[in-house]
């Protein structure tokens, strides 16, 4: 019995409705970045249903606390303008949950009652309402532009913005801006550059925010995050480095333009090729030597790819998921022999459009679309592996395709957390779920004479 | 386990000193201290009352009440959320209701609607691209009715989805109809309920006046969701029993069973909060009465079980019943006392929703085990103190906004034998529409909280040190990291079912695993110091 049944193999072109949508808003991108700054309470203006949703969805995909707060707009406020709330707010937040840093986003409701969000926290400091030594900034992030990744992308660029200070004493800092990934990615990516033994701040970071031990204690402001005056050092940083246009070239772009640092866009370093171009920008921009145990890492992913070719190559697979991960996704399984053969992203772009086409000028290719027109190719054009956060999984047994989760939100599995998509290793971890799920399959399909031993 | 009472009042005034004057005054009145008096008085507590902007409260919103909870459990309607994406995304299968349509049956739960809007419908209005988006959904998946749930900025704008529900019923002949549950609108997701019943009585309930399968003893359950498969348990039990269970608002549901609820003769409402207004609109409407029956707890349901045969009349249908509770609670009992010997003497505390804080408290019970605190998410005063206290709440502004339907006596279809029935019945003590609360059924010194915060919350843990707590997914990890274990009553951590008494078998052995397990005295390692107490 299929469980989505309803959906028809026959593709009728759509302009308004949107089917099971392969995005989502912006303010949970924002809400998210902000948990990268130490001491940080993300602060959601609008009514409470955003920040109660965005908490919850957070918190069901990292299975750990999302401490955040918001303006609890009523009637009233939708009608009179939510100064007053977030007035209110700032003063029971400092006092009841005393944070360093309060980072606001706005809603499609502040947002379409004109909110002048700056206005009104200059006015909050003007009026000595803000303790001493305390911060409050904000982003705009409506709901009604863009996705999740945009609202990541604006309070990211927010956070250079507003937190990163000039104080023209060159500190040699490379400034990491990470796309929207994981903790264990943002930790992978520091280990990297450590590794290259290259000074750097890296912003945000969640890595020891929801990754957090069991201690017995709830740390309301956990260990990690980066802290306000490591982000303030970035003005004088030598140079900065995106990992993803979509998610952070803004950020990188505003540091360029407000404080001179040059920069370097960068994909996502998600397999091999774009962990290479990391690798290589920081190397070239810094004059280091790799390390040799970089190099073996790689090494290890190479032989990794050779030594499993058969298992990978021709295979089709379908991806959906965010702009950043899909193109250097698709390069990555592309790079093994696979055939990718459907994408989808509901976050739209022409940049994301174009990279996309050039990696996989043969694909079925939607930018802006969802996971109903995703499922409908699939009944068209089936495929071998489906690639995508964990709403794949009603596609993946109605059609009976192995499922690799990966992207935002993962609800049903755990290990996200823990285990980096990024990087060589990343890549050897990627790889060897996507073996995993093949040579399963092919175990459970195959008949007695074909039952393998040895794979 | 506690050694010495907890000093509730000593409590109160902890937590009311971390706040700024203003919210430490009406913190104060949501925050009781519990003693019962004669005829279940108890003190009066501030509910349904907006939520201090900068808390951080457990609290969602009215699209959440409306469209997430009252019609989320419903299979066979198409509902398109109308506004930016995300709305329709957050609420896209999260709330575990879980629904049987057989092989072939409609089933659209597994799919999320959106009229995804964008900037330019936010200058220019998204009245157009909603009809647009109604259109394809009826011509992809020709549905029976097509529902329309409106997101904060389709108020602000203007957007009409009343005149374009209709607009559409007429061009597609469905029906189509639309819910203003703006998320800003009212406190709390108890506004949202409220508009819920609002439209599905006026758009679906009584459109179908067919008598189908047995003709005695037509009951509908009202305020069950289905959460983990709640429903299913109780729809076995009742047609052991002999009922027909006619409709349910609105778990394991369909389009057809609403429109066919009015014959019904008997109303059985679980949730108060969430759905006491069609109870109320169906009895004035069609004179159905209706009690407030629960089945959370083994005893709770032969209860209920008992009340609903008694309204019958029936000998044979009371003796049937009385049967099936006997095979049940014997059953019940054998599991009931291997795991109370281990809960035994323990405590919880609940804090979640418009009934479950009450509810649950029966399973606690069961157990032996004591709850220390509890208070609602959404409920209003007569959740805590009783429907009695109903004349005297004060209807504040955001109350006032929610539209309340003014229900006249169809004189066609009102049963006059029904409202007679009751009169009868009610003469012989039996309770109609009437809920007598949570806090009357508390200890005395027992500390219920209104819409506890995330301050509150930890402050109670590190304090009274409960051995579990109940609350839902946001709550959840900030509670575990404490050392203790949280049961979420929302979605039941994916367990479940918890109602009738095969669920109050399976929330038993659950709670038992919750406080005993060995997982609890692992966090520290050996070298390092415990945690000071």
């Amino acid at each position: 019995m299929a469980l989505l049944r309803h959906t028809p193999k026959e593709i009728k072109e759509r302009g308004a409705l949107v089917v099971n949508p392969a995005k989502t808003c912006q303010p949970i991108g924002a809400m998210y970045a902000s948990l990268g700054i130490h001491g940080c309470l993300p602060h959601s203006h609008g009514s409470q249903g955003c920040c109660a949703y965005h908490r919850s969805t957070l918190t069901r995909h990292y299975k750990e606390p999302v401490m955040a707060s918001t303006s609890s707009f009523t009637e009233g406020s939708a009608v009179f303008g939510g100064q007053a709330n977030l007035l209110q707010a700032l003063q029971t937040i400092f006092a009841v949950y005393d944070p360093q840093v309060i980072a606001v986003h706005t809603t499609c409701l502040s947002e379409t009652i004109g909110d002048d969000v700056p206005q009104i926290i200059k006015k909050s400091y003007d009026e000595g309402k803000i303790p001493e030594g305390k911060i409050v900034f904000n982003a705009s992030t409506p709901s009604y532009q863009g996705t999740h990744v945009t609202g990541y992308a604006n309070m990211v660029k927010a956070m250079v913005t507003r937190l990163v200070k000039k104080a023209d004493v060159p500190n040699g800092k490379a400034v990491i801006l990470p796309g929207w990934v994981e903790p264990s990615d943002m930790k992978e990516i520091k280990r990297l550059v450590s590794l290259l033994g290259i000074p750097f701040v890296m912003f945000p970071d969640t890595d020891g925010v929801l990754n957090t031990p069991m201690t017995g204690h709830h740390n309301f402001y956990p260990k990690g995050g980066t802290k306000v005056e490591d982000i303030a050092k970035a003005g004088d940083a030598k140079h900065g480095f995106s990992l993803g246009h979509v998610a952070t070239q803004p950020a990188l772009e505003e540091l360029e333009t407000k404080f001179k640092v040059p920069g370097t866009a960068l994909d996502l370093p998600l397999g091999l090729l774009a962990t290479d171009r990391f690798i290589n920008a920081l190397r070239t921009v810094y004059g280091v030597a790799v390390p040799e145990e970089i190099d073996v890492e790689r090494g290890q992913l190479v032989d990794m790819m050779s030594d499993m070719e058969q298992y990978l190559w021709g295979k089709k697979v379908a991806l959906a998921g965010d702009p950043d991960q899909l193109i250097t996704l698709t390069e990555f399984l592309k790079s093994m022999g696979m055939d990718v053969r459907h994408i989808v992203t509901g976050t739209e772009g022409n940049y994301v459009d174009t990279r996309l086409k050039e990696l996989n000028p043969e694909a079925n290719i939607k930018v802006g679309g969802d996971m109903f027109l995703l499922h409908q190719w699939i009944k068209n054009e089936p495929v071998d592996l489906l690639i995508s956060n964990t709403y794949g999984k009603y596609i993946a047994r109605d059609e009976d395709i192995p499922f690799l989760r990966f992207g935002f939100p993962i609800l049903d599995r755990q290990g996200h957390q823990f285990f980096p998509t990024v990087g060589y290793q990343g890549g050897l971890y990627l790889l060897e779920k996507i073996l995993g799920l093949l040579m399963d399959r092919q175990d459970r399909d195959a008949p007695e004479s074909k039952f393998e031993l040895q794979m | 386990m506690i050694e010495q009472k907890p000093d509730a009042g000593q409590m109160k005034e902890e937590l009311l000193a971390k706040y700024p004057s203003k919210v430490a005054k009406k913190r104060d009145s949501q925050m009781v201290i519990n003693k019962v008096e004669e005829e279940e008085k108890v003190p009066a507590i501030l509910a349904n009352s907006r939520t201090a902007p900068g808390i951080i409260t457990q609290r969602g919103c009215t699209y959440a009440g409306c469209k997430g909870v009252v019609l989320g459990p419903t299979r066979d309607i198409v509902n398109i959320t109308h506004g930016p994406i995300g709305c329709g995304f957050y609420s896209w299968l999260t709330r575990r209701n879980q629904t049987d349509a057989g092989v072939d049956g409609d089933n659209f739960m597994m799919y999320s609607f959106s009229s995804d809007l964008h900037e330019d419908n936010i200058v220019f209005g998204g009245e157009k691209r909603l009809e647009q988006t109604v259109q394809e959904a009826f011509d992809i998946f020709h549905p029976k009715a097509i529902s329309i749930f409106s997101t904060c900025p389709v108020g602000l704008i203007g957007d009409d989805v009343h005149a374009v529900a209709k607009r559409m019923k007429e061009k597609l002949g469905i029906n189509v109809f639309g819910f203003s549950c703006e998320g800003y609108k009212g406190v709390s997701q108890s506004a949202g309920h409220h508009i819920a019943n609002n439209q599905l009585f006026r758009h679906i309930v009584g459109l179908d006046d067919e008598v189908r399968g047995q003709t005695k003893f037509r009951v509908n359950i009202l305020g069950e969701y289905n959460i983990g498969g709640d429903a299913f348990v109780i729809e076995n039990l009742l047609e052991r029993c002999g009922f027909e269970m006619v409709a349910s608002f609105s778990g394991n549901s369909t389009y057809g069973s609403f429109a066919n609820s009015q014959t019904a003769d008997l109303n059985v409402v679980m949730c108060h909060r969430s759905i006491n207004y069609v109870a109320e609109m169906m009895e004035t409407k069609y004179g159905i009465p209706w009690f407030k029956g629960n089945f959370i707890g083994a005893n709770a349901t032969a209860k209920t079980l008992r009340k609903m045969a008694a309204f019958f009349e029936d000998q044979e249908l009371s003796d049937r019943t009385e049967a099936v509770i006997k095979e049940e609670l014997e059953k019940v009992e054998v599991e009931r006392l291997k795991h109370e010997a281990r809960c035994k003497g323990k405590t919880a505390m609940l804090f979640v929703g418009g009934s479950r804080a009450h509810h649950y408290q029966e399973l606690f019970t069961e157990l032996g085990m004591k709850t220390l605190a509890a208070g609602y998410e959404f409920a209003h005063r007569d959740d805590y103190e009783g429907r009695k206290v109903i004349p005297t709440i004060k209807v504040d502004a955001d109350s006032r906004n929610i539209e309340e339907l003014h229900i006249s006596k169809d004189d066609e279809k009102y049963r006059k034998y029904l409202a007679e029935r009751k009169e009868r019945l009610e003469a012989q003590g039996y309770e109609f529409r009437d809920y007598k609360g949570m806090m009357p059924e508390m200890d005395a010194d027992s500390l219920v909280i209104d819409d506890i915060s995330a301050f509150e919350t930890e402050k109670l843990i590190e304090t009274w040190k409960p051995d579990v707590f109940c609350a839902g997914v946001k709550e959840k990890y900030v509670i575990q990291k404490m050392g203790i274990p949280c049961k979420q009553l929302h979605n039941y951590d994916v367990g479940g079912p918890y109602a009738g008494f095969a669920g109050a078998v399976n929330f038993y052995k659950d709670i038992d695993m919750r406080v005993n397990s060995p997982i609890w005295k692992l966090i520290q390692a050996p070298w390092q110091e415990a945690v000071a107490a």
